[in-house]
């Protein structure tokens, strides 16, 4: 089956045979999805990019429905989400879908950005792939943001307020960048107007690179835990049945916890003050964004400088578009790098360690803990990541993916 | 070697819905961290997966409502039809807002009162936020259609609330001083600052339960924070309930997929 990667399928049913004659598109589906040569050794960190897909069309489903019963106007904005969880059929469930969506979407992205770092995908000759990935999770994160904007709650305001006035840090035109996101002087109607817009249309930007990053994939095929190449037929199965099954399952069980928060506590990962409608004049106590965004709001309070903490912020995703340079090792994965895959882990800590801070307002131990971290941000990727491909000594590689499967098989 | 990866696979997933969820509860404690106490836990008869609203203490609870809250508190997103929900039927709901007006205009577009209808709102205390604030020293009491979920651990807090009061005489000197409390002020355990714009709103037999039950303070609250709750997540039974399908159906899937994967895969190991 693997071996017939190349040639092009011949097909029985006459309409189908007609229609790819003149649009092969079966013929792109049979051969990027069925016959398509896949590394044979895959484990489960390998679904998460079918998982992130699933979350994508199920955001931009339950996004769609919600869009037909939102009133985007800051006097009914609250009231009409609250009329969709009310009196909408099944619109609650299309809100806790959508709401919980945003969380599990990151978590899935969250794992599969680990998995290209500690696997080193996105070495030669995936860079690009790797930088769509990049812009895909910058993406997300504008959409969320917005996102979070429309219930139109105390943090929805607020927490538009902190971010948008994070671009008058920037000298000179820094203010009539803030004015012109707002489509006035403060906060208000223009500015929840722009965001549903923006909000809606972003999505469908997001399908469209996410499109590239799959082409991108399928240049060269995937990476695997054991980051050398496949050698011939031996080393690959072909993409179904082996791993449209194999996704099947792991994004069975990643739903499975999914439901769990839609249904059973819908508002665990959310803030209580969201279900207070927004007011101008009462600032919440301590203003603070959803959960995914917390290592990176700790980063951006960790420097005690307005502009150089924004700098900072971007900064931290900016590092990861030259990612692929600053690794100067050879080998891909940590599998091999018995120095660099402890500090994989020291990564993973570091960032937790950052969000924790962010959750906590800026006082005490956890402004040097939040700066420390930052600091070790940075280094890691500055830093060690270069200096440690130089001087690392690999473990000796695996001639072959079928040969180290077949010697653990036993 | 395949299992610990898959076990560290899941193990990871764990580790970020922990962190998840780690984040979201410190983001949490950091509300509750000043100086107020942190409001007992109670068991409400909605708690866990399975639990459901107690019909009968909702029913109450709209008596408490209806008699005490609604002079000052509006309840603007529900509709009496909605009462329905809580176990009464059509006619019982139409003799329990008989007495109610509401505001409407007639047909030579005058303002004119009129008796609530089924389709109608919940009558609003006030015309507008302004009024409620001018009535109420320059703070309109909050709407409370979503209060339950507008706090952190609602029905805890407003259970606490709303039985927290300690009047002027018990506060220590020193509770004086720090919270610079006068006679005239409200003091709350549970209110952030203490100082509370609410009069003690509950008594022992401030209402009389049509069900004979003994109304003192805490039944009262209890049976408020149950109606309140209910109002503020109408559809909680209906989620847990399609909750229980989906998660019974997704691992019935998940085992099938799981033994097909099996299959698949059996010459490939």
């Amino acid at each position: 089956m693997a071996s017939s990667h190349g040639t092009p399928p011949v097909f029985n049913n006459k309409v189908i045979a007609w229609i790819d004659h003149r649009l092969p598109i079966f013929s792109y589906i049979e051969k990027e999805y069925h016959t398509f040569p896949t590394p044979r050794n895959f484990n489960y960190f390998w679904n998460f990019g079918a998982i992130a897909t699933v979350m994508l069309v199920l955001m931009i489903a339950t996004g769609v429905v919600l869009a037909t019963n939102y009133t985007p106007h800051t006097t009914m904005a609250f009231d009409s989400v609250e009329r969709i969880m009310r009196d909408v059929p099944s619109g609650w469930l299309m809100r806790y879908l959508h709401m919980n969506g945003a969380s599990f979407f990151f978590i899935a992205v969250y794992i599969h950005i680990f998995r290209g770092m500690y696997y080193g995908s996105y070495k030669a000759p995936r860079e690009l792939l790797w930088i769509l990935g990049v812009i895909i999770f910058l993406l997300m994160m504008a959409t969320a943001f917005m996102g979070y904007v429309l219930p139109w709650g105390q943090m929805s305001f607020w927490g538009a307020t902190v971010i948008t006035n994070l671009f008058s840090a920037i000298p000179v035109v820094g203010q009539s960048i803030v004015d012109w996101l707002w489509g006035g002087f403060a906060v208000d109607n223009p500015t929840l107007n722009r965001f549903y817009a923006l909000h809606y249309l972003l999505p469908f930007v997001l399908v469209a690179v996410v499109a590239l990053h799959v082409v991108a994939l399928h240049v060269h095929g995937s990476n695997n835990p054991l980051g050398i190449d496949p050698k011939g037929p031996q080393d690959t199965v072909p993409f179904h049945p082996y791993y449209t099954m194999k996704d099947g399952f792991g994004v069975t069980v990643f739903l499975i916890v999914y439901a769990a928060f839609v249904f059973f506590i819908p508002n665990y990962l959310g803030d209580a003050a969201n279900y207070i409608e927004a007011n101008p004049l009462v600032t919440p106590t301590h203003i603070v964004p959803e959960w995914y965004f917390l290592p990176y709001y700790a980063i951006l309070r960790a420097i005690p400088d307005k502009l150089g903490g924004v700098l900072a912020m971007f900064g931290a995703i900016a590092v990861l578009f030259v990612l692929p340079w600053l690794d100067t090792s050879r080998v891909r994965s940590c599998s091999f790098r018995p120095i660099y895959k402890w500090f994989m882990f020291v990564l993973v800590i570091d960032v937790v360690v950052l969000g924790i801070c962010g959750a906590n307002p800026p006082e005490g131990w956890y402004v040097p803990i939040a700066q420390l971290a930052t600091v070790y941000y940075f280094f890691h990727f500055l830093i060690l990541l270069p200096v440690l491909g130089k001087i690392e000594r690999p473990l000796p590689l695996p001639p072959s993916i079928a040969d180290a499967v077949l010697k653990k098989a036993g | 070697m395949r299992k610990t990866i898959v076990t560290g696979a899941i193990a990871l997933a764990a580790l970020a819905a922990l962190a998840a969820g780690a984040f979201a509860v410190a983001a949490e404690s950091v509300t509750a961290a000043e100086s107020e106490q942190k409001p007992p836990h109670r068991h409400w008869h909605f708690e866990g997966p399975f639990g459901t609203y107690d019909r009968a203490a909702a029913q109450r609870g709209y008596q408490v409502y209806q008699t005490v809250c609604a002079a000052c508190h509006s309840l603007s997103l529900l509709a009496y039809r909605n009462l329905m929900e809580l176990g009464l039927t059509e006619n019982q709901v139409k003799d329990l807002i008989k007495d109610i007006q509401v505001p409407d205009l007639n047909d030579d577009g005058q303002p004119v009162e009129r008796p609530a209808r089924l389709s109608d709102r919940f009558r609003k205390p006030f015309p507008n936020v302004a009024a409620a604030a001018a009535a109420n020293n320059g703070k309109a009491p909050p709407d409370l259609s979503v209060i339950v979920k507008a706090r952190e651990e609602g029905p805890d807090y407003i259970h606490a609330l709303l039985t927290g009061y300690v009047p002027f005489e018990k506060l220590t000197p020193a509770q004086v001083k720090e919270f610079a409390v006068t006679k005239d002020d409200n003091f709350n355990k549970y209110f952030p600052g203490h100082k509370i714009g609410m009069p003690p709103p509950l008594a022992d037999d401030k209402v009389t339960y049509v069900d004979g039950t003994k109304a003192t303070t805490d039944q009262e609250a209890s049976d408020v924070v149950e109606f309140l709750a209910w109002a503020s997540e109408p559809h909680m039974e209906d989620r847990k309930r399609t909750g229980v399908r989906v998660i019974l159906f997704l691992l019935a899937m998940a085992g099938l997929m799981f033994a097909v994967k099996r299959a698949v895969w059996a010459d490939k190991h």
